[in-house]
């Protein structure tokens, strides 16, 4: 035990289980919420059930929904990854300067609220060369934005603990072309750091609500925009829903937390 | 080896097509609402910022949006100190757990979060009531400004914490002790030592709160369905709502809050120049 440990332990582990109990408050609230026959004006509810889970579980618009996310959210990251692994790959082995200016740029997308980027967006693309408002296809390219600031920073964060340059050279004294070294020994290298930060941005993307509501809303219904629809019906209900999202979303970082583990 | 000029030619093709996305989503959208934000039904000039800051309606969806805002970012910023200091006093299995926790709950924002806090707070939510009967609260009204703090603070919080733990690495147990040794008492450790070298780290993450606030959407818009008066609300309204469209004046405000966005990070990035400075 260190001498701070003993001067008043007590006091911070109140502290912290408050923290911890602040925190806890509205998942335990929901969580019982969605496992409550009814519960209204009481401070407890009067009976637990599994009935919402099952009436959510078997709701087939839900499970279009969930569908339809897990479509976006992937086809963004895959976007991402596609996008920026060859910008990163250029911009670390041909153009070290540029990270200078990618730093300010991947700055716009944390510093520009999205409601702020709907407002051009629903402009630009409702009419004109490339009309995809109201399409899945909008909110794959907003959601590579979202992604990008997050992606770029661990994937070069990744790129410098491997030592790019040398490993290039090698590759290069051996035989190989810059293209075959790229793709048979950088990219092994970054196999898990990419993993981690695609399952992370999957996380917060599946999350996204803004972009979801404003640019598509009804039309490509996502859960998010699914969970406020139902905002309406049964409460219990939502609560099923979001205590299910919550679960997957845990299940994801918890999976790149393994991840990430398992590496140092 | 073949030309250099190929290969760093190859090499700026590959930036072809992130440039492409990256201005098409990002950057033309942005320049679209600067530009338009200028674009008044008299021809182009500053009539909507001045209608935007005369009229009484969009200068309280301002003040709402500052208020929210700074309160729920002082609050959340507290209870992250305290939070992270005594996070670093008890055990690891309780620390890392809690931690764990806190980075999880990071999540739960937006719409869920909206919903949960309906359940517990809302007018027959569980805690109001017990609150009530306990006659800590007389009424509570979470649709309002007040409610709205709450609710922010708390998605605030993990933020904060996740920001400040790693900055009271800054602060040595040895100073402490030091300080201690020589006399100091708990309050003048902290007002001497304490506080100025964490300084730089408390307003760093202060205005990443900030900004984090000021740009929320979700869970106000999900709370309140829309009915709350603060700066995003008004902006998707006046080009998504079925009543009133207005796409310049929505560009003009949104601008606004790009302006306070702007100004945030740039003191940001200031402050972060700054405490690199002291951390050595």
């Amino acid at each position: 035990m260190s001498p701070a440990e003993k001067r008043s332990p007590l006091f911070h582990q109140l502290v912290v289980y408050l923290l911890f109990l602040i925190l806890l408050l509205p998942l335990l609230g929901t969580l019982v919420y969605s496992l409550s026959t009814s519960w209204s004006a009481t401070i407890l509810p009067s009976g637990f059930t599994f009935k919402w889970y099952l009436a959510l579980w078997s709701d087939a618009r839900f499970l279009a929904a969930f569908g339809r996310s897990l479509l976006v959210c992937f086809g963004a990251l895959a976007l991402a990854l596609l996008l920026i692994l060859p910008l990163l790959f250029v911009v670390n082995y041909h153009f070290p300067r540029l990270d200078g200016v990618m730093n300010v740029l991947i700055l716009l997308p944390f510093a520009i609220p999205p409601v702020v980027s709907s407002v051009g967006l629903m402009q630009l693309f409702a009419s004109g060369p490339l009309p995809i408002l109201g399409t899945p296809w909008i909110l794959i390219g907003c959601y590579f934005t979202i992604a990008l600031p997050f992606m770029y920073r661990a994937i070069t964060n990744n790129l410098q603990a491997i030592n790019l340059r040398d490993l290039m050279d090698a590759a290069h004294l051996l035989g190989a072309s810059t293209w075959r070294a790229a793709f048979m020994v950088v990219l092994p290298n970054l196999r898990k750091g990419l993993m981690v930060s695609v399952f992370l941005s999957f996380s917060f993307l599946f999350g996204e609500f803004v972009f979801a509501n404003l640019l598509v809303g009804s039309r490509y219904e996502t859960l998010q925009v699914y969970l406020y629809n139902m905002r309406n019906d049964s409460g219990h209900f939502t609560s099923a829903l979001v205590i299910s999202y919550f679960m997957f979303v845990l299940l994801m970082t918890w999976a790149a937390n393994r991840l990430n583990k398992d590496k140092s | 080896m073949k030309s250099t000029i190929s290969s760093k030619g190859w090499a700026l093709l590959c930036l072809v097509p992130f440039a492409l996305f990256f201005f098409a989503f990002q950057i033309a959208p942005l320049a679209w609402v600067a530009s338009n934000s200028l674009n008044t039904a008299e021809g182009w000039g500053l009539g909507n910022f001045q209608q935007a800051f005369s009229s009484p309606f969009y200068r309280q969806a301002m003040r709402h949006s500052l208020e929210v805002a700074f309160w729920s970012s002082l609050f959340g910023i507290v209870i992250a100190i305290i939070g992270s200091y005594s996070l670093r006093q008890v055990s690891s299995r309780l620390r890392d757990f809690v931690m764990a926790f806190s980075n999880m709950t990071s999540n739960f924002s937006g719409v869920p979060l909206a919903f949960a806090f309906i359940i517990l707070l809302g007018f027959n939510g569980a805690l109001t009531i017990l609150l009530k009967q306990m006659g800590v609260i007389e009424d509570f009204n979470l649709y309002s400004k007040t409610g709205l703090i709450v609710l922010y603070t708390y998605f605030q919080i993990p933020l904060g914490v996740l920001l400040l733990y790693p900055a009271f690495d800054a602060l040595r147990e040895d100073w402490r002790e030091s300080a201690e040794l020589l006399g100091a008492s708990t309050w003048q450790f902290w007002r001497h030592i304490g506080l100025p070298v964490l300084t730089p780290a408390l307003l760093g993450t202060f205005v990443i709160l900030l900004a984090n606030a000021l740009g929320a959407y979700a869970t106000v818009y999900a709370l309140t369905t829309g009915n709350f008066n603060i700066l995003p609300i008004r902006i998707a309204a006046m080009v998504s709502g079925d009543i009133f469209l207005d796409p310049n004046m929505a560009s003009a405000l949104a601008m606004v809050l790009v302006g306070l966005m702007t100004l945030i990070t740039i003191v940001h990035q200031w402050l972060l120049r700054r405490s690199y400075h002291v951390a050595r």
